[in-house]
């Protein structure tokens, strides 16, 4: 299993929008290295015969009717809202990217 | 406004042709009109009270759990059919991550490398110079299943969009609409009909989804959107540039128009040995151009994974079978077999399918109307109407059995097309059905020839030079004669009888 290096750490901070200091990064890029060893050895328990997979249960097709169904009131959807305006979620700018 | 204002150098078309190969790619979002959303039971509506059609699955709130709606990917799966794609025996959603607050759940759920249509074509017509129909091919790679974004309001700053912002208003009603993106593979070797083909391209998709019935189909409305990428290379090198993505280009002509616009922004940047930035680009409707948005960086590594939380679709043959049998008969091999069952010329044909009424020709045709008569009204008196309310053709308050009807009232003579006008306009104003309203409005033509004899009798006294030319064998002048006449029958005469009266009497 390839170690997780210390720019690849840096790298997903910046993407999942965690800051970062160079100290923490230091401390926490073996770690998660560490961390990706030990999930590995699950490879060496597995036999050819078991594929990779992504669901643990081998389920297919579950599917609702085109039903509507109540939801929430505005009022309920927007109360946990740290801002609002016109029953609208506030939210701050976003620099940088785009609408 | 500054930010529209665009000093950017651009090639001419010609030197762009002469330099250059143009690959166009085109991604199309649709919008389904499935009732509820993708994931949830929330109506698949917007437009109403903001956030009044939420839940806390499409709020991605915490612990809510999505459930696949069955009749998107019935919708998705007859969209792949019609485009000659084959379905996945198994596929699975994916997490597409990203920061953006469109999205409350921090990622969007759509699908990575398993998409659930691959590998179709559409066959696209364009019409060459000399107005005959030529075939482009084009192959679409996937079209996938994914859920729309809510809506943002951007508040403070010049100009409304996010530049210059303050902060986002919210609404999260479109969040979680169902929606299939079908992209197509490099589209090279149109050369200098690529703008013609994009443009020819998502109509006639367009065309489709309206004939599978799963959309709206609505550009103004945002139902279908386009991306359009485009690249050039050197001519004759059969390779692929650096290109551009062109965001919600809304309007067919809009497609042409961000095409040639990026054709020739692009070879005015090369041919001065520069490089293509690869980008998102904005189109401005207005203006007529493209702007730079973002940067292709880290901000697009998405770190796409599968989605947890759903299970793998895997459509069995038998229901895709069973969806095979419901697909429409194709538009364009509809229209070739209609155009040809009518006898209309390509400039007839094109004309209907532009105003929308190819269905309701169809079904007047059916009706017992004769083809030539049915198009006439459709696109004569009728879209005029529907211009002038504003109302869509197929939404006048008039049936294809009604036209047919007051056509029939013409065959038989009952009255003339000027009086068959009227009658249009008394049907569409509610007054009841065709036969109904001539008899209110008293708009039989009279065919009696006890009345009408006295009327062309009135007309000769009143005429004695022109009487005097028919009886010299002048027939041309009778026409004069006739028009007396209607004038004094209120233009309820029977044309033909008065003439036949008119020729007997002085011939």
């Amino acid at each position: 299993m390839p170690e997780i290096t210390r720019d690849e750490v840096a790298h997903l901070a910046t993407l999942a929008r965690i800051d970062l200091s160079d100290a923490e990064l230091d401390h926490l890029a073996p770690q998660l290295s560490v961390i990706l060893e030990s999930v590995a050895s699950i490879t060496g328990v597995a036999g050819d015969d078991v594929p990779p997979t992504s669901h643990a249960i081998p389920l297919t097709n579950v599917f609702r009717e085109d039903v509507v169904v109540p939801g929430l009131s505005a009022e309920e959807a927007l109360s946990g809202a740290p801002a609002v305006e016109g029953n609208r979620f506030s939210v701050p700018r976003i620099l940088g990217e785009e609408a | 406004m500054s930010a529209h204002t665009n000093d950017t150098a651009l090639m001419s078309y010609e030197d762009v042709l002469a330099a250059f190969d143009p690959a166009i790619g085109l991604e199309v979002h649709v919008e389904l009109n499935t009732a509820s959303k993708m994931f949830c039971g929330c109506p698949a509506t917007f437009g109403g009270d903001p956030n009044a059609g939420v839940c806390p699955t499409c709020l991605g709130l915490p612990g809510a759990m999505p459930v696949v709606n069955a009749k998107a990917v019935e919708s998705a799966i007859r969209i792949g059919l019609a485009l000659n794609c084959d379905i996945a025996e198994w596929c699975r959603f994916a997490r597409k991550n990203y920061f953006y607050p469109d999205m409350p759940k921090n990622f969007q759920t759509s699908q990575y490398d398993e998409p659930i249509c691959f590998d179709g074509w559409m066959d696209v017509d364009l019409q060459n110079e000399a107005g005959e129909t030529e075939t482009f091919r084009v192959e679409i790679e996937r079209a996938h299943m994914e859920e729309d974004t809510g809506k943002s309001l951007h508040v403070g700053g010049a100009t409304g969009r996010i530049h210059g912002a303050d902060y986002s208003l919210v609404d999260y009603n479109r969040a979680g609409i169902p929606l299939i993106e079908i992209v197509t593979r490099p589209i090279m070797g149109a050369g200098e009909r690529a703008p013609e083909v994009a443009k020819a391209y998502v109509a006639q998709l367009r065309e489709l989804i309206v004939a599978l019935g799963v959309s709206e189909a609505r550009m103004d409305q945002g139902n279908l959107r386009a991306d359009v990428n485009l690249s050039l290379a050197p001519k004759g090198s059969g390779t692929l540039g650096t290109r551009t993505e062109t965001k919600n280009v809304n309007s067919f002509r809009s497609v042409e128009r961000a095409v040639r616009y990026e054709m020739q922004r692009h070879g005015a940047i090369l041919s001065d040995g520069g490089s293509i930035l690869q980008e998102t680009r904005h189109w401005h409707e207005d203006t007529g151009v493209t702007t730079s948005g973002r940067e292709k960086s880290d901000a697009e590594d998405y770190r796409y994974f599968p989605e947890p939380d759903l299970v793998p679709v895997a459509p069995s043959r038998e229901w895709v079978e069973e969806l095979r049998g419901t697909l429409p008969e194709n538009p364009t091999v509809r229209r070739a077999r209609l155009q040809a069952a009518w006898g209309f010329t390509d400039m007839e044909m094109r004309d209907t399918v532009g105003a929308g009424a190819l269905g309701l020709v169809e079904e007047t045709i059916a009706e017992g109307a004769a083809p030539q008569a049915a198009r006439k009204w459709w696109l004569g008196e009728l879209a005029r109407r529907s211009n002038e309310d504003g109302v869509d053709i197929v939404d006048l308050p008039i049936t294809p059995a009604q036209v047919a009807r007051i056509q029939a009232l013409v065959d038989d003579r009952t009255v003339n097309d000027k009086l068959a006008r009227q009658v249009f306009e008394g049907v569409l104003a509610g007054e009841g059905s065709p036969d109904e309203v001539v008899e209110k409005r008293g708009l039989a033509v009279v065919s009696d020839d006890g009345a009408l004899g006295a009327a062309v009798d009135n007309a000769i006294a009143a005429n004695p030079d022109i009487a005097d030319k028919i009886r010299d064998g002048k027939h041309a002048a009778a026409g004069a004669l006739i028009g007396a006449v209607m004038k004094e029958m209120r233009g309820q005469a029977d044309a033909g009888r008065v003439r036949e009266l008119i020729l007997e009497k002085l011939g």
